[in-house]
């Protein structure tokens, strides 16, 4: 399954650093990671549409908050994520507030749709349970 | 929680490395944490500048390394990299998502001694030790280069020493515009710092080494560091890596005049160097072996001897805290001060003697000069003396033309002081000496900037000083003869507004030095106390070196950086001999006599 999520592009090499980082010390380290960036990421895509809907608009203001969730996102790997991040900053770029708007629709849109995702990679990986090591390296 | 020193970990360097992390991002915050804890590094973490700032200035000795994002809400990467850099001096490494050549290169501007891009892959962590390394090979290293210039000036004698002003104060102008300019034009300081330390050394006027002072007791002697005082002191071309090490001078310094006040009583110094006012201020009373001899050029005052001088502390009253023989941090200092003029440095009050430290103060700062000498107002003397030179500006220094009084420094202490009037203790500033005087000079004119409160314009080396110590005594100025210092230069310009700058150019400093010898006896201790005539271009500073005892150091008991400071700056006056405040009433009476 992971498999699948780096061909598919949404994850990049990051996410196997994490993984590299998961030890006895912190057995559920990437688990933890990715909550809490799905945690922190759902606060910035929330500002992000206060902030679309303002008006007059202040891409300065957009663009920065767009990077605080592309700096975000490049932290997990969410390499669809990340990609989408730095059109809606090019849209800021050009203060075309329509380009942002429908960027940012296919942003959020990705966000969830990873979000599925990775729950169920984890919820596979608790069900694998003790044999989560051998699955993953099979994977 | 306090990490414990590298020092004292079992493991090998570089495990145990304190690092402290600054991100706002929680996602990295935490991945970062975990990378580095496989690195075997000790991690703080912290999602807010200003947080981080905190948690350094608390316990600046606590981290080794600091780690920061670029883009943080509170406070922008580069400005909490500079304030590291100035108030902690520690090694800052940025990271970013962003990777554009443009950033990178401003975060190597404002001092980032590393750029990592974001995602951070672990083993670029693991290598981040080299930086901490590398900086505490460079700060030896420039140690090591100031204490063998000093050494090297010390065995050169008088001679070498003028030889060397005259030659080294062209050099170093050069030298220093050329480091100017490149700071100017590149803005990378560290470019210029590692030059600076090679060849420019900024000589460390006393307006200079004021602002110095003023800085650090801004910022709190525990904790400074090189780049927040170079952003306090606000001086253009003057590197963070001068600061650095006139840092390190000053505290070498202070540390020794630490042990000397508890190893020496009072009574050694000469009290009679300090005209028991207890004026507090300092008494500029560097023992320094002066040599009376007659060559007014120069009167060397060892740095040295001039602790000794701490004079008169015990002389007076505790409360002013007297600054001991401007000792420049370097001890090997030495002041040149004219024996012959200093000699008559009798009532010197509290002259700031204006040391040229040599080596100790590398920028110079062009302060406009302010005579603001002697003043002696009876400052509070924890006011001047934390001040470290904040020099009250002792407008009345009526006596000798506004020379920068140092005994303004000891205005601050010394309440009673108000030498001022009487005699303005003139530092001379002169200095034109080599950059090391120079140097020199300038930790001691920072003193005695310091201690006019600042007014005191940098007065480049105050080895001029000596120059003009001996134009005077061979002018006759010698008021300061019969005061012991006061030496005033013909024509000695107002300093106030003397900017060094120029003088320094010049290679001459015109140092209006009027110092305001305390009384012979003090002139002993205060070899210093040269009468720093303010050498208006005469040209001559080169023989004010003050040895180190420029700085007055204050003798407390527990001598606090102010104090030191001023004292300090006071010996670096050396030209005035710093003498506390206190001491000027009596000069009053020769000087004014």
């Amino acid at each position: 399954m992971k498999k699948s999520l780096f061909d598919q592009g949404y994850l990049d090499e990051q996410f196997y650093q994490l993984e590299e980082l998961q030890d006895e010390v912190s057995p559920n380290f990437v688990e933890e990671v990715v909550t809490l960036f799905f945690r922190d990421s759902t606060r910035l895509v929330t500002n992000i549409d206060q902030a679309l809907e303002k008006r007059p608009q202040d891409f300065r203001k957009l663009d920065a908050c767009m990077h605080q969730l592309k700096v975000s996102a490049s932290s997990i790997g969410a390499a669809k994520m990340k990609n989408e991040c730095t059109s809606f900053k090019e849209f800021c770029g050009k203060e075309s507030l329509e380009g942002c708007i429908r960027s940012f629709q296919k942003l959020k849109k990705e966000h969830s749709t990873l979000r599925t995702k990775l729950e169920n990679y984890f919820q596979l990986l608790r069900q694998v349970g003790p044999v989560e090591k051998a699955v993953r390296s099979g994977k | 929680m306090e990490n414990p020193l590298p020092s004292s970990r079992a493991e090998p360097f570089p495990a145990g490395l304190r690092v402290l992390i600054v991100d706002d991002d929680p996602t990295w915050l935490k991945i970062l944490e975990k990378m580095l804890r496989k690195c075997s590094y000790e991690v703080t973490t912290c999602s807010l500048a200003t947080e981080a700032l905190d948690i350094l200035r608390e316990r600046r000795d606590r981290f080794d390394i600091v780690i920061s994002d670029v883009n943080m809400p509170d406070m922008d990467g580069f400005k909490l990299l500079e304030h590291v850099g100035l108030e902690m001096d520690l090694p800052v490494i940025m990271m970013s998502i962003d990777g554009e050549t443009s950033r990178v290169m401003k975060g190597v501007q404002h001092g980032a001694c590393d750029y990592l891009l974001k995602p951070v892959r672990m083993k670029e962590l693991r290598n981040i030790w080299q930086h901490v390394y590398r900086k505490k090979m460079h700060e030896l290293k420039e140690i090591e280069t100031h204490i063998h210039e000093d050494f090297n000036i010390l065995r050169n004698g008088y001679e070498d020493l003028e030889d060397r002003y005259l030659i080294g104060g062209t050099e170093t102008n050069s030298v220093r515009k050329r480091k100017d300019v490149d700071c100017k034009e590149f803005g990378d300081q560290e470019i210029n710092d590692a030059s600076a330390v090679k060849k420019a050394r900024v000589v460390w006027s006393v307006d200079l080494h004021q602002k110095f002072v003023n800085a650090v007791n801004q910022i709190g002697f525990d904790k400074v560091g090189p780049k927040k005082i170079l952003d306090l002191m606000n001086v253009p071309g003057l590197t963070r890596e001068n600061v650095a090490s006139h840092l390190q001078k000053y505290r070498l310094y202070l540390s020794r005049i630490q042990k000397q006040n508890e190893g020496r009583t009072c009574g050694n110094m000469p009290s009679d160097l300090i005209n028991n006012d207890n004026r507090g201020n300092f008494v500029l009373h560097s023992t320094t072996n002066i040599p009376e001899d007659s060559e007014l050029t120069k009167c060397i005052v060892r740095t040295e001897s001039f602790h000794s001088q701490e004079i008169a502390p015990s002389a007076q009253n505790g409360e002013t805290k007297r600054i001991v023989p401007v000792q420049v941090v370097g001890s090997k200092k030495s002041l040149l001060s004219n024996a012959p003029c200093t000699q008559k440095v009798n009532s010197v009050p509290q002259l700031g003697v204006l040391l040229s430290f040599k080596g100790m103060m590398p920028s110079i700062k062009e302060k406009s000069y302010e005579p603001t000498t002697v003043k002696h107002k009876p400052l509070h003397d924890d006011t001047l003396r934390k001040q470290l030179m904040q020099y009250p500006k002792q407008e009345d220094c009526s006596m000798l033309t506004d020379h920068s009084c140092f005994s303004n420094l000891d205005q601050d202490h010394a309440p009673s002081f108000n030498p001022l009037s009487t005699l303005p203790p003139s530092v001379i500033s002169s200095s034109c000496t080599d950059e090391r005087y120079m140097k020199d000079l300038c930790e001691m004119k920072h003193f005695l900037t310091d201690y006019r409160s600042g007014h005191f314009s940098s007065i480049p080396p105050m080895t001029c000083m000596i120059d003009s110590v001996s134009l005077q005594v061979k002018h006759g100025i010698v008021n300061a003869e019969d005061i012991g210092a006061i030496c005033k230069l013909e024509g000695s310009p107002s300093t106030k507004d003397y900017n060094f700058d120029e003088a320094y150019n010049q290679g001459c400093f015109p140092l209006t030095c009027e110092f305001s010898l305390k009384s012979e006896a003090e002139l002993d201790s205060f070899p210093e106390d040269l009468h720093l005539c303010s050498v208006q271009k005469i040209g001559c500073l080169e023989n004010m070196t003050f040895s180190g005892a420029g700085f007055l150091p204050y003798i407390d008991s527990t001598p606090t950086m102010n104090e030191v400071q001023t004292n300090w700056y006071r010996g670096s006056e050396g030209h005035g001999e710093y003498f506390d405040d206190l001491d000027y009433p009596p000069i009053n009476e020769s000087l004014s006599a």
